[in-house]
């Protein structure tokens, strides 16, 4: 049984989702990211560890240009998401973000119905040729997302109005409607209860079949318990990237020995 | 690592673990010591002694293994500090039973006493049981220091170990075919060598632990292992 469990958990792919080089993040003088090369696998969750401050947010959010909103930030480098630069002029970044979702720290539904809340990404995307195929979407999204049972009644509720662990289960099921290749996930479950906390988890896990996630976590345990890859940022550095489960019981180097066994580094 | 937790109860918990494992190992050194001497003095009451004091051994062990679990659910240890808890409890079971078979030294030693001595048997004992005391010794020292040459050194010794086991297997045969009174002492004497030389192994264990707990390796397998149990057996004896 146990042997069967760490087949699944293992890493089965080698084929590359995103590749980046040399990245370098500025936010007016101050540089946030130096230098950073990282490669991630599809099917593959990967988690970024790091204190406050390290760079981990910035450099997820560089994944789908998201930093383009913030005007005195400047990235520079090479990423590429199936080998196509995503920085080039011909990007368009609304299309980008739909092949990239993200899902942010505090739960953030739209102020409208649940159903509306998945339907507008395939909506504007144009996913969904007539009503019923609308509606699968909405019904595999929200499946997916591990919510559809307690919300199937309900679909034309606002989706403000559900339980903090729901409203963030309904964020990753909007994120996904679109059928993204690759989820971002900024602290997807600071703001939730142990229990939330754990369906979400399971959920990650089961999305890895499909996507390649992305997780910025404050908390150790979960990069352990859910990923696969783990990589610490330290004052905007990339200073380790590798199997979760080596990192954690022998790191090589001794800054991410000192974060992740709360010492003083 | 000696850089502090940012949580100092973690660093005091982790202190106490490890004081509790070398004040272990502290009274198993004094275990086969003492009953290595009982053996060749033939003191009786050096042997209850020993027998007597395998208790705190054996609350040591349970106590070890309690603030390992304790240290888990608590504190979730990581790297270094992980591997600092697994190498305890592993470490605890080997000393344990290296106490376990000091015990059984003394036992055999109350026996012992009440047939006739065999000539040599308890000196080549009692340096056999020497030499792994001072194993155990190095591979403490080892573990506190950090020091992965020692414990390479350590695993080294056990060769010697076997090999002095196997010479006193071969005298006991010859005691044994020479004499059918010496039986009873030499199949005793000769449970305490393949239990000294068992010692050696669960010290070799320690060692291996300090390995793993610095470099976060296994030792590889790099000790040969030869099969020098096998003797031409003795000629046929009658029914």
């Amino acid at each position: 049984m146990n042997d069967m469990r760490f087949m699944e958990r293992a890493v089965d792919t080698d084929e590359i989702k995103f590749s980046a080089r040399g990245v370098q993040v500025y936010y007016g003088d101050t540089h946030a990211i130096k230098d950073v090369d990282v490669d991630i696998q599809s099917k593959t969750v990967t988690a970024f560890i790091g204190p406050s401050g390290c760079g981990k947010s910035t450099f997820l959010r560089c994944l789908n240009r998201m930093n383009d909103t913030i005007d005195i930030c400047r990235v520079e480098g090479d990423i590429r998401l199936d080998g196509e630069d995503i920085y080039n002029q011909k990007v368009d970044p609304v299309q980008l973000r739909a092949k990239v979702g993200m899902v942010f720290q505090k739960p953030n539904p739209f102020p409208k119905s649940i159903f509306d809340n998945i339907a507008y990404g395939p909506r504007i995307h144009g996913l969904a040729a007539s009503k019923a195929e609308l509606d699968d979407i909405v019904e595999k999204s929200l499946r997916r997302g591990a919510i559809w049972d307690e919300v199937k009644d309900r679909l034309q509720a606002p989706g403000t109005g559900l339980s903090g662990g729901q409203q963030q289960r309904l964020c990753i099921a909007r994120a996904i409607a679109t059928e993204p290749e690759v989820l971002l996930m900024d602290e997807p479950c600071s703001a939730l209860d142990p229990i939330a906390t754990a369906q979400v988890e399971e959920l990650i896990d089961e999305l890895r079949t499909q996507y390649s996630v992305v997780i910025v976590t404050h908390s150790m345990q979960q990069a352990a318990r859910v990923s696969q890859k783990t990589a610490f940022f330290h004052l905007g550095n990339l200073v380790e990237f590798g199997e979760t489960g080596h990192i954690f019981t022998n790191p090589v180097d001794h800054r991410t020995e000192s974060y992740i066994t709360g010492r003083i580094g | 690592m000696q850089d502090q937790h940012i949580a100092s109860a973690f660093d005091r918990d982790l202190e106490a673990i490890q004081a509790m494992i070398m004040k272990m190992g502290g009274l198993v050194e004094v275990a086969i010591v003492d009953s290595a001497k009982a053996l060749a003095t033939r003191d009786l009451e050096l042997a209850e002694d020993v027998r007597a004091k395998d208790k705190q051994i054996d609350l040591l062990e349970e106590k070890v293994n309690e603030e390992a679990a304790r240290l888990i659910a608590l504190r979730s240890p990581m790297g270094s500090d992980l591997r600092t808890v697994l190498s305890v409890m592993k470490i605890s079971g080997n000393l344990e039973r290296v106490g376990d078979y000091a015990k059984n030294l003394a036992k055999r030693t109350e026996v012992l006493v009440r047939i006739p001595a065999i000539e040599g048997a308890s000196g080549a004992i009692k340096r056999m049981a020497r030499e792994v005391e001072l194993m155990l010794k190095d591979a403490l020292d080892a573990y506190i220091q950090h020091d992965v040459d020692m414990a390479h050194d350590v695993r080294a010794r056990d060769h010697d170990v076997d090999q002095m086991y196997n010479a006193l297997f071969r005298e006991f045969l010859t005691f044994m075919m020479e004499d059918p009174r010496n039986i009873t002492a030499c199949m005793h004497l000769h449970f305490i060598a393949k239990n000294i030389e068992r010692m050696g192994d669960h010290i070799t264990s320690v060692a291996e632990q300090v390995i793993y707990l610095v470099t976060g390796e296994m030792a590889e397998e790099a000790r040969k292992k030869v099969s020098s149990v096998y003797i031409e057996p003795p000629v046929q004896g009658k029914e």
